[in-house]
């Protein structure tokens, strides 16, 4: 082993991240550019693309011949569509946030040797696959299935109570699909949580929600914010969860995308939107950047 | 993050431009999911020595988009009659000429000079059927012989009704209702189809591929569907129907057709030619559902499946193949369908 100056080793270190950058490269920014420069052509007659530059992808999502009269009109179509998925994706990640958050402070409070079998709890439902879970909650919550059964049975309701193929049955598998990922990130700041500075809270007379306020929260800023960015960023392209849970008659984003390479025969129309949902996610990441940077500052 | 993301879509890339290895003695064939009777496949292995792997699709849509973007390493692949016509317009398949082959002879003359293949230089035929929809008599004792039961039903149906996730099946189907032709680009025609659809929604608790699973699960009684698949649901449950419409009924083939860029095409036109012979076209409907297009088949099937009232339309049932309509029609049913759905 020589012995490197910090200039030689810094330089060593950059090599080291050569065949990182090369991956990235290839397989990260090459597509991104495919999907870039597909967005901006005009889509063949039978799906494919036709090589002239055109905007029409773009300034479909906002504007439209009407369908009846061709005049050039603002609709909003595809804004419903993206405010849908937003929509289900908020409520997601807050549901998440309420319920999660419990969650992980319980298991952080455990004994360490607990602790592990407590995650391991949490992560068990990643053995299986996302489809098969997402088909067992329509088992669970179709018409007859064993929730409206039971209820039935115990004599709580008479006719059955409508929850498949409905909004909330989206909701409640993507709550379900991604609650981990909630779980995961908080745990991991709570369990930074020195208990000595609640215990100063109290002996300071702090009530019990100033310190959660004013103590445990601002120190799992950080697990919150990267927890709730885990659980809306996948939610916001789901594909297979509403697909199956939502009946096919609500498109969200993610089928909406699909759609467009498909039956429409449009791919510039589906590049279009991919990336208007990229740049969404972009934003939503900007935030946390700046949230994160903030969180740090508040813990000190 | 955005590394992590990155990283993420470079393990996919990997994923996806995998292909398997090609060797002598190898056929690949993608065809839709369930439809592919894997006694057909054993009996081609066994007489030509070819190792076959079938992989599935649930749409023409899904496959055209996989065969466009390249090096699938597939060599058959059995497109509806409109994909053909798409497929043969844009170059993608090879032309085998099938009606130079040994068994060319069987096949029924009236599916010969078809619209997607004048003279069959590409394709044979798999299976065709119609589609309508089928009803669980069980649950709906009225009357059912119109595809307006889709679209006006009676209140006990009113919520109860599934449609398929295919535009074209759904569209064509609200033309059928509103009397209009299909593809028509006139406006007025439009509105009226697109008024029907979007009157329509309410009634409709799904709109999915998986019409088998909705009907036996209670989910919905009514299910717009092939006819194979209402055969498969009337022997899985009795009070099944399947509904020939007065009105003109939508029909489709699905066409073995070999790709230009496939790796072992002697294979793939041994398979052409082994789908024409009757018996082998006879296993093929036996476990799919469907009729075929080959003469003298009937023989070698089952006799409560060569009787089935499925496969056996009334003698006043009329069908219609529909071609692909053009660009400008799609894209304004590309917007009436995201309108339906949005």
């Amino acid at each position: 082993m020589s012995v490197a100056g910090p200039e030689a080793e810094a330089r060593q270190r950059r090599w080291l991240t050569l065949p990182a950058v090369a991956v990235i490269t290839l397989f990260g920014v090459l597509p991104l550019v495919i999907v870039v420069v597909y967005s901006l052509l005009r889509s063949a007659p039978y799906g494919g693309v036709e090589w002239t530059f055109s905007t029409d992808a773009y300034v479909s999502f906002l504007y439209q011949k009407d369908i009846f009269d061709d005049t050039l009109q603002f609709h909003a179509d595809y804004l419903l569509i993206y405010g849908r998925s937003l929509a289900f994706s908020v409520v997601t990640t807050f549901v998440c946030l309420i319920l999660g958050f419990p969650t992980a402070y319980f298991i952080a409070t455990r004994p360490v040797a607990t602790r592990q079998i407590w995650l391991l709890l949490v992560t068990i439902p990643f053995w299986s696959n996302l489809l098969i879970r997402t088909l067992a909650i329509m088992l669970l919550i179709r018409d007859d299935g064993l929730v409206n059964n039971g209820l039935m049975w115990l004599g709580v309701i008479d006719t059955p109570f409508v929850m498949i193929f409905t909004d909330f049955a989206i909701v409640l598998g993507l709550f379900y699909s991604f609650l981990p990922f909630m779980v995961l990130p908080l745990f991991s700041s709570l369990e930074k949580l020195d208990f000595r500075l609640v215990e100063a809270g109290f002996d300071l007379y702090a009530n019990r929600f100033q310190v959660l306020t004013r103590i445990i929260l601002p120190i799992a800023r950080p697990g919150i914010v990267a927890g709730c960015l885990l659980v809306f960023i996948p939610c916001i392209g789901a594909y297979v969860t509403p697909l199956i849970l939502g009946g096919g008659k609500h498109l969200m984003i993610g089928s909406l995308i699909a759609e467009q390479f498909g039956s429409a025969r449009n791919w510039p129309m589906g590049a279009a939107q991919a990336l208007i949902l990229m740049a969404g996610v972009l934003v939503a990441l900007w935030f946390y950047g700046r949230n994160a940077r903030r969180g740090v500052a508040h813990a000190r | 993050m955005t590394g992590r993301v990155l990283k993420l879509a470079a393990g996919l890339a990997l994923m996806l431009g995998a292909t398997p290895a090609m060797a002598k003695g190898e056929l690949h064939i993608y065809n839709w999911g369930d439809y592919t009777n894997p006694k057909l496949i054993e009996k081609f292995e066994k007489l030509y020595d070819v190792k076959v792997t079938v992989d599935d699709y649930d749409s023409n849509e899904t496959m055209l988009a996989k065969v466009r973007a390249g090096n699938t390493g597939y060599d058959i692949v059995v497109p509806s009659d409109y994909t053909v016509k798409i497929m043969i317009a844009d170059g993608m398949l090879a032309e085998t000429k099938p009606n130079t082959m040994s068994n060319f002879k069987n096949m029924i003359p009236r599916f010969v000079n078809v619209y997607w293949d004048e003279g069959r230089n590409y394709t044979v035929p798999w299976q065709y059927g119609i589609t309508t929809y089928a009803v669980n008599t069980d649950k709906y004792k009225g009357p059912a012989d119109s595809i307006s039961l889709l679209f006006a039903p009676p209140p006990e149906l009113k919520g109860r009704i599934n449609m398929l996730e295919d535009m074209n099946s759904v569209i064509h189907a609200a033309e059928r209702f509103v009397g209009v032709p299909r593809c028509s680009a006139d406006k007025a025609d439009l509105k009226k189809v697109n008024d029907a659809l979007m009157a329509a929604k309410p009634f409709w608790r799904t709109i999915s591929y998986d019409t088998s699973t909705k009907m036996a699960s209670g989910d919905v009684d009514v299910t717009q569907t092939w006819n194979g698949m209402g055969h498969r649901m009337r022997v899985a449950n009795p009070a099944v129907r399947f509904v020939f419409t007065k009105e003109v009924m939508e029909a489709f083939m699905d066409n073995v057709a070999v790709l230009k860029d496939a790796k072992n095409i002697e294979n793939a036109k041994l398979f052409q030619n082994f789908m024409m012979e009757p018996e082998n076209a006879a296993l093929a409907s036996e476990f799919a559902g469907y009729d075929n297009g080959i003469t003298g088949s009937h023989k070698f099937l089952p006799e409560e499946f060569a009787n089935a009232p499925e496969i056996n339309p009334p003698a006043s049932a009329t069908t219609e193949f529909v071609p692909p309509c053009p660009p400008a029609v799609v894209e304004t049913y590309n917007k009436i369908w995201t309108n339906l759905l949005k």
